[in-house]
Parts: C-alpha cells; sequence; structure tokens
C-alpha cells in the first residue's frame, strides 16, 4: 500500500450545471465532498444524482461552474492523472463476454501503469489486497458472468478498489442485491472508508440505509441540493416529503440511532401520531 | 482488529500467487492457441507452395525455396506461387486485424469493415475510378483505399450525436452498405461487357495475379500500421469496459476510438486496395480467435493469425477443391464460409443482441 498523502484530496463543484443537449439537469450547485468522509447523495427520480456523479467524475463537462480537484479544475487535469485520484463504479458497468474476475479487476490498474502498461509487483499486491477486502479472492480465476449478482457486484467494487484513488465515487452499488448483500457491500466501503480514510461520496435509493452510512447526507431536488449535513440533521419529515413527496415519519433506527424513515402512503395510517 | 489485519494480509499473499497462476494459465493458453494456429498457417502455406497442375514435393519445395532448384522449379515456386501466398498471407492480416479492431472498439461483433461498407465502399470508388474516370492499376487502388477511408469517415459522421454508439454506428453502417452496393450495380450496368468483367475483381477479393509491387505496398502499410495498433492495444482494452469507466480509468475515450477506428479502417483500405473485398474474412477472424481464447481479450495477434488461415484455406479450396477443376476467387469460398457464421451468430445472439 502507497502511503496516504499527508494532505487530503479535495473535490468540490462550484456554480456547477450540467446536462444533456439543452436540457439542464443540475442547476448552480455548490458541494464540497468532506474529505475523508463518506457521502450519501439521495432525491427522487430525476432528480439528478447520478448526473452530478458523472459531472463529478469527469465524465462530463459542465455547461457553466467547475469541478475542482485540490483547487484545480478537473478539465484542465491529464485525465490519466485525475484517474489516479478520482475512481467511479457506473451503475450498469460492462465488461466483454469471457473475462476473468483477476483480468476484470487487473485492469483497475491502469491509471497506475506507464504507456505499454507493464504489469509490477505493486499491482499484483494492490490488485491481491482488492480481492481480498471484497473477499473476492476464491473467485479470481473465474469469469465474470458465471457469478451470482452480489458476487458480481463485489468485484466490480474490486476493480473501484484496486484504482485505489483517495475518491471514490460510486452510483447506486446497491442495485439489483438484496438487503444481505446491500449491507455487505456498504459495510465493505465502510470499512474502506475507516481503515485507509478513502473519500466515498456515492448515490443511494434506500434511505434508511443513507441515513445509517451517511457521515454527510445530501438531499437534491431538481437539480439542486434541498438540504445536507449530518444525516440527523437532514432527514425531517419536511425534507421527505419537499424531495419525495413522500409524507412520513421519522424515529430513531434501534440498531444505529439514525433517523428511519416510515413511508405513510394512503393506506395503512392506523396508528395516527400520538404527540 | 489486528488478527483481521493480518489474516488479510495472509490472504492478500495468497491472492498474489492466485494471481500469476492465473496469469500464467491465460498465457499458456494463449501460446497454446498461436502455435496451433501457427501449425495450420505453415501446413496451409505449404501446400499452396506444393500443390497443383505441377506437384512438388516437401523436399524439392525446401530446395527451391533456398535457391537451389531448377528453372521451372524456380518459375513455379517463386515467381507463380509465392507471391500469391504471401500476398494472402499480408491481406488476411490486415482484414482480420481491422475487423476486430471495428468490433472491439464498437462492442458489437456485427461491426466488422465487410458489413459496415467499409470494403465495399473501397470497391466502388476503385470501379468508380476504372469504368468511369479511366484509371490505371495504381490509381484505382489508391481510389479504392480513399473509398474505404471516406465511407468510414461518413458513417462515424452520421452515426455522431454528441456521443458514439456502438449500435447506431453498424445500423448507418449497414444502411451505407446497401448504399454503395446500389452504386456499384448502377455502375456495372452502364458499363460495356469487356470492362465490367474486369470490374469483377473489385466486387470479390482475389490474389490471384498478385505482382510482388502489390505486396510491397501492403507490407509497407502493414509495416506503418499494426505498430501503432499493437502501441494503442491498451486502449482497446479499456474501451471494451464502456466509455464511462475508460474515461474513469484514464483513457480519454472519444478519441482513443476514433484513432483505433481510423487505423482500422486505413487497414481495411490497404487490404482491399491490394486484393479487393476478400468477403467475411474481417467479419469471422477476431470472434473465433477471441472464442478459442475465451477470455475477453482483443486477442488481436491470435485473429490476425485466424485470418490468415482463413484466407489460404479459402484461396486453396478455391483453387484445388472444387468439383470439376473449376478456379474461383478466394473471396467466393470465404464468403460461403462466412455467410453460414453470419446466421449462426445472429440465431445465437443473447437477448441484449450483442452476440457471442
Amino acid at each position: 500500500m502507497p502511503p496516504s498523502p499527508p494532505v487530503p484530496h479535495t473535490l468540490a463543484a462550484v456554480g456547477l450545471s450540467l446536462g444533456y443537449d439543452s436540457r439542464r439537469i443540475i442547476d448552480d450547485l455548490d458541494l464540497e465532498l468532506p474529505s475523508g468522509r463518506i457521502t450519501v447523495i439521495v432525491g427522487a427520480n430525476a432528480s439528478g444524482k447520478s448526473t452530478l456523479l458523472r459531472g463529478l467524475a469527469r465524465l462530463l463537462r459542465p455547461e457553466s461552474g467547475v469541478v475542482l480537484l485540490d483547487g484545480d479544475d478537473l478539465f484542465g487535469l491529464p485525465g490519466k492523472r485525475v484517474a489516479t485520484v478520482v475512481g467511479l463504479l457506473p451503475q450498469h458497468p460492462v465488461a466483454p463476454a469471457g473475462i476473468s474476475v483477476s483480468d476484470l479487476v487487473g485492469r483497475g490498474r491502469h491509471p497506475h501503469q506507464g504507456w505499454f502498461g507493464r504489469w509490477s509487483g505493486t499491482d499484483d499486491a494492490v490488485v491481491s489486497a482488492a480481492l481480498a477486502a471484497t473477499d473476492t479472492l476464491e473467485l479470481s480465476a473465474r469469469r465474470l458472468e458465471d457469478l451470482s449478482g452480489g458476487q458480481r457486484q463485489r468485484v466490480w467494487i474490486a476493480m473501484a478498489l484496486a484504482q485505489d484513488t483517495d475518491i471514490l465515487l460510486l452510483d447506486e452499488p446497491t442495485t439489483f442485491l438484496d438487503v444481505a448483500h446491500q449491507l455487505e457491500v456498504l459495510d465493505l466501503l465502510h470499512e474502506r472508508n475507516r481503515g485507509e480514510g478513502t473519500t466515498i461520496a456515492m448515490v443511494l435509493h434506500d434511505l434508511n440505509l443513507a441515513a445509517r452510512y451517511a457521515d454527510h447526507l445530501v438531499v437534491l431536488r431538481e437539480g439542486r441540493i434541498l438540504a445536507q449535513g449530518d444525516p440527523r440533521d437532514v432527514l425531517t419529515a419536511a425534507v421527505v416529503l419537499d424531495a419525495f413527496g413522500l409524507s412520513a415519519r421519522i424515529i430513531d433506527d434501534p440498531v444505529s440511532g439514525t433517523p428511519l424513515i416510515v413511508p405513510i402512503g394512503r393506506f395503512h395510517d392506523n396508528h395516527p401520531r400520538i404527540s | 482488529m489486528n488478527d483481521d489485519t493480518a489474516a488479510a494480509a495472509v490472504a492478500a499473499g495468497m491472492g498474489v500467487e492466485a494471481l500469476s497462476a492465473d496469469r500464467s494459465r491465460r498465457r499458456r493458453r494463449s501460446r497454446r492457441v498461436c502455435l496451433a494456429l501457427g501449425g495450420g498457417i505453415l501446413l496451409m502455406a505449404v501446400l499452396s507452395l506444393s500443390a497443383g497442375a505441377y506437384s512438388i514435393g516437401p523436399a524439392d519445395l525446401v530446395r527451391t525455396l533456398l535457391g537451389l532448384g531448377s528453372g521451372s522449379e524456380n518459375f513455379i515456386v517463386l515467381t507463380l506461387r509465392l507471391p500469391r501466398l504471401v500476398l494472402a498471407l499480408l491481406a488476411g492480416a490486415a482484414f482480420a486485424v481491422s475487423g476486430a479492431l471495428f468490433q472491439g472498439v464498437l462492442r458489437n461483433p456485427l461491426a466488422s469493415p465487410d458489413i459496415l461498407g467499409v470494403t465495399g465502399g473501397a470497391s466502388a470508388a476503385a470501379v468508380y475510378g476504372m469504368l468511369v474516370l479511366g484509371f490505371g492499376g495504381l490509381a484505382t487502388s489508391l481510389s479504392a483505399a480513399a473509398g474505404a477511408i471516406l465511407v468510414a469517415a461518413a458513417i462515424y459522421l452520421l452515426a455522431w450525436r454528441g456521443g458514439m454508439a456502438g449500435s447506431r454506428f453498424v445500423l448507418i453502417g449497414v444502411g451505407v452498405a446497401f448504399m454503395v452496393q446500389g452504386f456499384l450495380g448502377y455502375l456495372l450496368t452502364r458499363a460495356d461487357l469487356r470492362d465490367a468483367q474486369y470490374a469483377l475483381t473489385w466486387l470479390v477479393g482475389s490474389v490471384s495475379g498478385a505482382r510482388w509491387s502489390d505486396i510491397l505496398t501492403v507490407a509497407a502499410g502493414l509495416a506503418v500500421l499494426l505498430p501503432v495498433v499493437w502501441a494503442l492495444a491498451g486502449r482497446l482494452r479499456m474501451l471494451q469496459l464502456g466509455d464511462d469507466l475508460a474515461t474513469t480509468l484514464g483513457v480519454a475515450a472519444e478519441r482513443s476510438r476514433l484513432v483505433l477506428l481510423g487505423l482500422a479502417a486505413l487497414l481495411a483500405a490497404v487490404a482491399t486496395a491490394a486484393v479487393g473485398p476478400l468477403a467475411f474474412v474481417a467479419f469471422v477472424s477476431g470472434p473465433i480467435a477471441r472464442r478459442l481464447l475465451g477470455d475477453g481479450r482483443p486477442a488481436l495477434l491470435p485473429s490476425a493469425m485466424v485470418g490468415v488461415l482463413v484466407t489460404l484455406t479459402a484461396d486453396f479450396a478455391a483453387q484445388h477443391l472444387l468439383p470439376g477443376g473449376i478456379q474461383l476467387p478466394a473471396g467466393i469460398v470465404s464468403g460461403a464460409i462466412g455467410a453460414p457464421y453470419l446466421l449462426w451468430l445472429l440465431a445465437t445472439a443473447d437477448t441484449s443482441g450483442k452476440g457471442a
């Protein structure tokens, strides 16, 4: 493991507007990812979560505003250098048919290799540590397509870990996973964050898991930040109603003490609030 | 916590061994495949040089290749058969690498220069140059190369929508292929019979009548293009993971794709200018090689070897294996092999339509 840098990297959006064609998705947004913490971005469908993540990862050029990596415009920096600091796991990553787990995870080393991609002992060590951290070592010789959904997602995360970046962005890393595997993946990321100090920002759909794992919670609505901060302060019934159009009651999660959102809906409110 | 860390370190150490075991297994398989293909190529090369109206035994063949043959042996082997063999070898490799690049970059097995009308564009430009502009041999070859590049550029521009999707590129390419076929048909019906007969060489690829000057041109083209392809193969591996991951991993996806497609079009152009559109060699070689390796790598070298083997075999069959002793251009036989493969690929394509 290379020693972590003395000064942590910072990633921030300033007056950022993003869109496709002429459709504006993210509108004049300011956001600074707290270094060494886990930021979770939540919001209704089409609120701009994935687009924001793509913008932070240099996949989408801003229409206006900038994304700053350590104070420098992300688009002014060489792609390969950015790739050694910021990693992204997309929501639907693709891989060629027949690829083995070790080959796929190994490709995460690309930004650290020279022009002809010579493989080094460090590469082996980092890849193997990434496989071990995601509990996929025994799968290393298997083909990706032969794995179950949960195993596959852990392998993709291993690839992102093998890239060995100080900032890791993940777009819904828990989709298609059952609840046990969701927790497994989130625990894994939590461990990485606490152990290596990796700054993590991810989009999650499940508000309760978001509240539990986030140090910093960002709620998006129509391309703007509706609220951000500690989940305990941010997740109020009013914010949930505003962001999702959903009436909910907020109670304390009996396990973690973080906010637990109990949605109300139209039919099941048999226990009127006692207050 | 400390125990966990120690256990993780031990696991990681075992992991390094497992990784290098995986790697050497992959290398061994790749070496076996290349050796087998190389053996097949050698066999076909010997057969092509020996067989014919005047057959020459292996011992005599070696003697002749060493420059110690009789006058007639020298003429038959060195003047008649060797140029044909060498041209088939170079063109087969060029078509195969071109096809493997198109398919790899666009992540679609249907994306190959013969399906997309790139080689068709070369044929149309060559026939136009010959029949309408009265070009001679060299100018016709140059216009064939220009036609291939022009068609590839046109498809790229038409498929561009602020980003590139492989499926859109393929659909537009197929449309363009029909357009150039229509244009070719028009040219041929307008031409007089003797000219049309001559133009046929540009409709079906053939390595007969190979001259050393043609061979030198193709060889020079490959000597320039293949090292560049080799240097950029790492980017192709990243593009296989999609634009988002490729960009995240530090590869300029759009620019890399443009450069690799440009190289692929140039390879197809060089090969078509020399031997005409050798049907389906570009289309089948990459998928066969990737299937032989089965590890999801672009497999450019094995693809090139499969391309050589397919071309040599097609040409040998076209010369010697047809009933009644008739001889056909190699392109007809390669087409007869490739078309059923296309049907098979379409029939077994998975639900995403991406195929094997």
